[in-house]
């Protein structure tokens, strides 16, 4: 959240309503609505650190708001963001110490453990393709990002085909 | 006495079989493709199988559209037991009440695209127009209209396996076989595809399929999971969250 809301205003100063309604706009629905409290809480602590430098602005007939700015160290911590690596793929390890273990723990057998991790991603899949999904909506971004998640998703049945094949 | 053999005209499925078993003979030793499998399917299901490679998901469907005889056990399709018909027979129960698609498309060359998709219809009885009003449907939705006056030759593996579809539609067969029909497609197409596939089943034709896709396995109403020629896992399918949640939850700043 910290890094999101710093590259938003790198564009231009914003309070932080504005914020959650610019993320809103640009993921689209592949973003879990942004709480509001959390917007504030961020901005609080990014002021404290530095990176940005709030300042109330009176309004007559509403209560005063606040806009931020990046602050140059601030603009600095956007620039490093942008230009570090990114984490690479991430098996779902937690799934994958379950089959290792199963049969240790003499609970249920590697086979059911494959069934049912495979029944889940079908239907993460479908949660995925239900009407009224991003690509039907025509955000490009959110459309993007559901791509992407099918893709694991695909890779993650592929696998489990392998782990099928290897281990029972 | 002899009608009570044939259960599934009082259960009403679409297809049934038996204890269904393939053994090729290769090189002097027997290959066990398929190892017993019972499926009930009923009227309007929409059925993916999967499983990896060898796992006798092809050999299934070769064996329900009757293109190769099983080894032991019987099938019925729409309560006709397969082995009981004469090849004839099983022809003209194709040709009324199944549409196949298999990887290989068998696309007539010398005929254009157009009259490759309307031919089933107009074997099966339908009026030229009728034929010809379907077929323009078809490709429209496939995204293919403006290939309708081309050679199947001329065109892109993915588009002679959407026109391979839409021929297999062509009739509005009760029951679809297809084999990976989505195998050679980009997203975009395999995004009409499916579209295509949900439409028709909303139909109310049944769909069996065989997929490693699983954007497509996911449009089913339940997946059979084949493993080593046998059925390990059996489905039904439903969206994991609402909508909503689940896309939501992709992103996670």
């Amino acid at each position: 959240m910290r890094s999101v809301l710093l590259a938003l205003l790198a564009k231009e100063s914003a309070h932080g309503y504005e914020l959650k309604q610019a993320l809103e706009q640009t993921f689209g629905s592949a973003y879990p609505s942004p709480n509001i409290g959390q917007v504030y809480v961020t901005l609080g602590r990014l002021e404290k650190d530095g990176l940005v430098r709030g300042e109330d602005v009176t309004q007559s007939n509403r209560p005063n708001k606040r806009v931020y700015d990046l602050t140059p160290a601030g603009r600095e911590a956007v620039a490093e963001w942008l230009d570090a690596p990114s984490d690479g793929p991430r098996l779902r390890s937690e799934f994958f110490v379950k089959l290792t273990l199963a049969p240790l723990a003499g609970a249920a057998d590697r086979m059911t453990l494959i069934n049912r991790q495979r029944r889940h991603c079908l239907n993460l899949m479908r949660g995925l393709t239900e009407p009224g999904h991003p690509e039907e909506r025509g955000n490009r971004v959110a459309t993007l990002l559901v791509e992407g998640a099918r893709l694991h998703l695909q890779a993650d049945l592929e696998w489990l085909e392998r782990c099928q094949e290897a281990l029972t | 006495m002899s009608r009570v053999e044939t259960p599934d005209e009082a259960s009403g499925a679409m297809i049934r079989t038996k204890d269904l078993r393939k053994v090729h003979h290769a090189d002097g030793t027997d290959v066990h493709a398929i190892r017993g499998i019972d499926l009930v399917v009923r009227p309007g299901e929409f059925v993916a199988v999967m499983g990896p490679s060898g796992s006798g998901k092809s050999t299934v469907l070769h064996l329900l559209a009757g293109l190769v005889p099983a080894t032991t056990g019987e099938i019925w399709l729409r309560g006709n037991r397969l082995s009981e018909l004469s090849e004839a027979d099983r022809a003209v129960l194709r040709r009324r009440h199944v549409g196949v698609v298999f990887q290989f498309f068998n696309l007539i060359s010398n005929m254009t695209v157009a009259d490759n998709v309307e031919l089933p219809a107009l074997l099966a009885g339908a009026s030229p127009k009728q034929a010809r009003t379907r077929r323009e449907h078809l490709l429209e939705e496939l995204g293919l209209s403006d290939r309708a006056d081309t050679s199947p030759a001329r065109l892109s593996g993915g588009q002679q396996q959407r026109v391979a579809l839409a021929r297999a539609l062509a009739n509005e067969p009760s029951l679809l076989l297809a084999d990976e029909p989505t195998g050679n497609l980009d997203s975009t197409n395999t995004r009409d595809v499916v579209r295509l596939l949900e439409s028709v089943h909303d139909q109310g034709q049944t769909i069996l399929l065989v997929t490693h896709d699983a954007r497509v396995a996911s449009a089913a109403d339940r997946v059979i999971s084949l493993f080593d020629g046998m059925i390990v896992d059996d489905a039904d399918i439903r969206p994991a969250y609402d909508s909503k949640n689940t896309i939501g939850s992709i992103l996670d700043l």
